[in-house]
């Protein structure tokens, strides 16, 4: 048997179809990888293998019965722990929900269930999605296969990884500035942000709820298509999603785009790109230009204030989710709330719980940002830093609307560097800030983002590109993406893990 | 624009955060570099522009209004930090 780790979902499906493998021989192969590199990697904060595995003999026994399986049966599939899972654990990479077990599913994961797929566990990332490496995890940082001193990048690291690694074929993570594409990019996958309503949030546990999504990592665009294919949709439980129709995505990928005309963002290339990640996208604008398209220059002018607007929105968003961790409910609640201090004595004794509660259980990137909010969204100051932000918003927004009407989709860098070492910015929020200022607009503006993988620093680092297309126009972003996949074999590399 | 310690502490109560001595102090020089950060954005002039919520603009979603099984209390209960078999329980609010 030829090992089914290094495959992906949509081969796997044609194996297993053709009997040349098991449901259980793949999840078996999986585990025993995940068994022998996590201790390494860190990508699994929690899996149950047992019932991994009487998942995939379920839908062996339901092929041999001659059922109907659903489109991902078998498939191994890893999880953002920021994806509720009943009664299992879902600590969004916080102490503050070290023993929380959700009382009902995401409708993602119904969805993945009802495709047959077999949830392999649940992995590392930023705690409450907040972070570009992974390192901001109350239980220690996931590192990049591909240099294990290396961080994976941020905020679903975990997932990114274990897909880059192969201890999954595919997973899912969630994306609120950058937090799918970036570590797909520094882990050498594809990674998607949909637009904004295309995959339902109910029971992804919300960090900025105007700007959350949640997508898949694969190894190629086939996979990914498949993948947003069973979890796209409008959900009566998240009345942000939209009741617009999902096409085939698998079915039309290989079918060229109508119209490929490209833009390269003008503002992607100036300060702080890194001149071989600037390479790479060169020199994939010539891959599209040898495939026929038609490339222009466009330019987004108010990209350098996506930054800005993005670290006033989100926290503002975040310190109001972020609320319902008060110690009462669920969650971490603090032994000892005793008043410290002749001025604390002055608070009542419920909000000084709240107080230790909330202190003991977040990290210090999740403070920083909950008080940041706090502070943008406090009387005197909200229309000064909040509105000012929603307003610049707008323009970004408009930017891509002009953009869009001389151009089918946008290309660029998904990140200004390869990855870095782990310890290099944990000391420097605002340095770490800097590693999505590519990816951040197009959640501002609802826009989906996808990031493939585009070469290799001469250190061995994968590099991503980044397209991006109007909102819903999914189709148009995985066929043209398709285009590139074809004329190139970067996705086919793997980082050489034993 | 800066902000003192004292209005860091200020708004940590707001935030519901009980902060260490030493995390003030980081705290508030930090805040004060993203605040900085973020100023950025005075430049633009906006005088004109409608604030944007949303990426996707949707607005008004209705459904109807139909009864539905709830969570059973034990769900809901199962994960509180202190209770006993009905209730949430936390420290006295009144006197």
């Amino acid at each position: 048997m030829i090992d089914p780790t290094r495959s992906t979902a949509v081969h796997l499906l044609a194996q297993m179809s053709s009997g040349e493998v098991s449901a259980e021989e793949i999840t078996r192969a999986y585990v025993d990888r995940a068994e022998r590199l996590n201790p390494t990697l860190n990508v699994f904060l929690h899996r149950d293998v047992q019932k991994a595995l009487d998942q995939a003999k379920a839908v062996d026994a339901r092929r041999a019965a001659g059922d109907s399986l659903g489109p991902l049966a078998g498939i191994p599939v890893a999880i953002k722990d920021v994806l509720c899972t009943l009664g299992e654990p879902t600590t969004c990479g916080s102490r503050m929900l070290k023993s929380f077990r959700p009382p009902y599913d995401a409708t993602v994961i119904s969805k993945l269930r009802a495709a047959d797929a077999v949830i392999v566990g649940k992995t590392n990332m930023d705690e409450f999605a907040m972070g570009s490496s992974t390192e901001n995890s109350a239980y220690g940082p996931t590192r990049n296969p591909w240099d294990t001193t290396r961080i994976p990048g941020g905020s679903s690291g975990g997932s990114a990884v274990a897909v880059a690694a192969d201890l999954a074929p595919i997973s899912l993570g969630s994306d609120t500035g950058g937090s799918i594409r970036q570590p797909a990019a520094l882990c050498g996958i594809v990674g998607l942000k949909p637009s904004y309503g295309r995959v339902s949030r109910y029971g992804l546990i919300a960090f900025a709820s105007s700007l959350d999504q949640v997508g898949p990592f694969s190894h190629d665009l086939a996979d990914t298509a498949l993948l947003l294919g069973v979890i796209a949709g409008r959900d009566p439980m998240d009345s942000t999603s939209v009741d617009t129709p999902v096409p085939d995505y698998l079915g039309t990928l290989d079918t060229p785009p109508p119209s490929l005309r490209v833009g390269i963002v003008r503002e992607y290339f100036g300060e702080g790109l890194d001149p071989e990640i600037e390479a790479a996208v060169r020199e994939a604008v010539r891959v599209y230009e040898a495939a026929g398209a038609t490339v222009r220059e466009v330019s987004l002018p108010h990209s350098k204030y996506g930054g800005p607007a993005y670290y006033l929105v989100a926290p503002a968003e975040c310190s109001s989710n972020l609320s319902r961790y008060d110690g009462t409910i669920f969650g971490h609640r603090a032994e000892d709330f005793s008043a410290r201090t002749p001025e604390e004595e002055s608070i009542p004794p419920l909000i000084r719980m709240m107080m230790a509660s909330r202190a003991e259980g977040f990290g210090p990137e999740v403070k920083r940002r909950i008080m940041l909010g706090t502070f943008a969204l406090s009387a005197g100051y909200a229309d000064q830093y909040y509105n000012q932000a929603l307003k610049v918003r707008r323009l970004i927004r408009n930017d891509f609307d002009n953009a869009f009407k001389d151009v089918d989709v946008l290309i660029g860098p998904t990140t200004p560097t390869a990855a870095f070492k782990l310890g290099e910015k944990t000391s420097d929020p605002l340095a770490m800030y800097l590693s999505d200022i590519y990816t951040i607009t197009t959640n501002l503006a609802g826009i989906p983002g996808l990031s493939i993988p585009c070469g290799m620093t001469k250190s061995g680092l994968p590099i991503g590109l980044q397209l991006m297309a109007p909102a819903f126009a999914e189709e148009t972003l995985l066929r043209t993406a398709r285009v590139f996949e074809k004329a190139t074999d970067w996705h086919s590399r793997r980082p050489g893990l034993s | 624009m800066s902000l003192s310690r004292d209005e860091v502490t200020q708004v940590a109560l707001l935030a519901r955060l009980r902060l260490e001595p030493e995390e003030l102090e980081t705290f508030t020089g930090q805040l004060n570099q993203i605040v900085e950060f973020v100023a950025q954005l005075q430049e633009l002039d906006t005088h004109d522009i409608v604030p944007l919520a949303h990426g996707v603009e949707v607005r008004n979603v209705f459904r109807e209004d139909l009864r539905g099984p709830s969570l059973p209390r034990e769900a809901a209960l199962a994960n509180a930090p202190k209770r006993n078999s009905e209730s949430f329980l936390v420290p006295a609010v009144l006197e």
